[in-house]
């Protein structure tokens, strides 16, 4: 891990209007892409007090939802080029999508085309499924992903 | 050719619950191929356990005879019988590879291999059950040699991966070994005689009509002449190599691309197992199983592939590990993301 920052100065945006949602994520077979960007829109950047969505990280377009073959796919946008927790924010999407999301589902985390140095290595790594099983087994990996899911919560 | 006339049906058998997390792997105990001895097979899961599963002789089914517990303090990955049926190694994301020996009924850990630097991914014995392999994410490949009183020595750390190994596996008859990886490539060491170096006698990369992605599983034929990969790149590969040339004594001989299955996955296939009888079974992540056999199709030049079945939402998740039963029976083993392992017998239709 780097001691300071990578990105010191990330833009932040204001939050936006919430539409209320009905509460019930298993409820019907339809899968909404933007119930789905409810449940990851607040998850807390690695390193900044902030949301993903302040972060432009996460849009109500980074998900998109195939019901037909049961998938989803969510494309995010790291703050920086040669952004390190690349993979970390990968891993609190799982961990999220994976607690609020019937597991039939496959759900496949990308980078959004072009904002990544290293996209392809990236991509390799979030889609990996033992590399995560893996990487969420480390306690200190683990916990950095709980504070930036649960955080909110305190 | 039987396999092909006839209208197959992959039948459930049964479902068998128990592990609490994912299960990784399967592997027959091939000393229970006998049919007179009662089939056991051991799976290993995310739960930290390995689990002994026996068919009953009254009930023809299979119950859990054992599970092997705290001493993993991780995921088991991955799980190998001795040839001899006597020893069971397993392998673990805690970095260590445990040998188990049945003592009475019960699994005793009678050894802890110690080395990688991290996740071990898969573990394998060579035909003679002389040698054993480990592999994992720092890149490497070891052996071990056996020694007497359940003594294991590491003999060579193999370098050369440029990543993450997913599998190792002995050749069937002969003393080569076969590792595929995160990097794309399957390499493929030998040691020329008794005394020397292993080394890195070929690697099967995109150049050699290799795989654009990471590579799951490999498995050989019966005969050994014959090898398939799984890839995350949605292929089945098959590959072969002049094993009698090799086998006289007449230096390495070459594997070479025969075929690429493409078209039939759509989503990572993680494990792939050739039957006793040529039929190829794959389990992928999108919960299916799917059998192939090769086609005597006359049209083309040398043996092609086909597809025999496909048997859709075979488990309700990722399909981990396939496994042919190694004995006459027809029957297959499958585990899952969802944590079930599945019996399946090949059965004819009637009509």
């Amino acid at each position: 891990m780097t001691l300071g920052l990578i990105n010191a100065n990330p833009v932040v945006h204001a939050k936006k209007e919430r539409v209320a949602r009905t509460e019930d994520p298993h409820g019907d077979d339809a899968v909404d892409p933007l119930e789905i960007y409810d449940f990851v829109r607040d998850i807390r950047d690695p390193e900044h007090p902030y949301s993903l969505e302040q972060l432009s990280v996460l849009s109500e377009e980074s998900i998109t939802v195939d019901e037909k073959l049961g998938r989803i796919l969510i494309t995010f946008t790291p703050t920086i080029q040669h952004c390190s927790m690349a993979t970390v924010i990968g891993l609190c999407l799982r961990v999220k999508l994976k607690e609020c999301f019937p597991p039939h589902f496959k759900v496949d985390i990308k980078v959004a085309p072009g904002s990544h140095a290293d996209e392809k290595s990236v991509n390799k790594q979030l889609n990996d499924k033992e590399r995560v099983a893996a990487a969420l087994e480390n306690p200190n990996l683990r916990q950095l992903v709980d504070e930036c899911l649960y955080s909110n919560e305190l | 050719m039987e396999l092909l006339d006839g209208n197959l049906e992959l039948k459930e058998i049964q479902n068998l619950q128990g592990h609490t997390d994912r299960v990784w792997s399967i592997a027959w105990n091939p000393a229970t191929a006998a049919a007179d001895v009662p089939a056991v097979f051991a799976s290993c899961s995310g739960d930290k356990t390995v689990r002994i599963w026996e068919a009953s002789p009254s009930t023809r089914s299979w119950d859990c005879k054992a599970v092997l517990e705290e001493t993993h303090t991780r995921t088991v990955r991955s799980c190998a019988w001795s040839p001899s049926g006597k020893l069971l190694a397993t392998a673990s994301f805690d970095a260590t590879t445990a040998i188990w020996e049945n003592v009475g009924g019960d699994f005793e850990c009678v050894s802890t291999l110690e080395g990688h630097e991290n996740e071990v991914k898969s573990v394998s014995w060579n035909a003679s059950g002389s040698l054993l392999a480990t592999c994992g994410r720092d890149r490497t490949v070891w052996i071990w040699e056996v020694m007497p009183g359940n003594e294991f020595e590491c003999i060579e750390v193999l370098q050369g991966h440029t990543q993450d190994v997913k599998m190792v596996q002995w050749h069937p008859t002969m003393d080569i070994l076969f590792s595929c990886s995160y990097d794309n490539t399957v390499k493929v060491w030998w040691s020329e005689d008794a005394e020397g170096d292993w080394s890195c006698v070929q690697t099967l990369g995109e150049s050699s009509n290799g795989h654009s992605s990471t590579i799951w599983s490999l498995a050989f034929n019966a005969k050994g002449d014959k090898l398939v990969t799984s890839s995350d790149d949605l292929t089945l590969k098959i590959w072969e190599a002049d094993i009698v040339r090799m086998q006289s004594g007449d230096g390495y001989a070459p594997w070479n691309h025969l075929c690429t299955l493409s078209g039939y996955h759509d989503r990572t296939i993680f494990s792939v197992h050739w039957s006793r009888e040529g039929i190829i079974a794959s389990g992928a992540a999108d919960d299916a199983i799917r059998l192939f056999v090769e086609s005597k199709d006359g049209l083309m030049n040398g043996p092609s592939y086909q597809l025999l079945l496909k048997k859709e939402k075979a488990h309700d998740m990722d399909v981990n590990s396939v496994q042919w039963f190694p004995g006459e029976k027809r029957l297959l083993a499958s585990g899952s993301d969802d944590g079930a392992i599945k019996i399946w017998e090949l059965e004819t239709l009637p009509g």
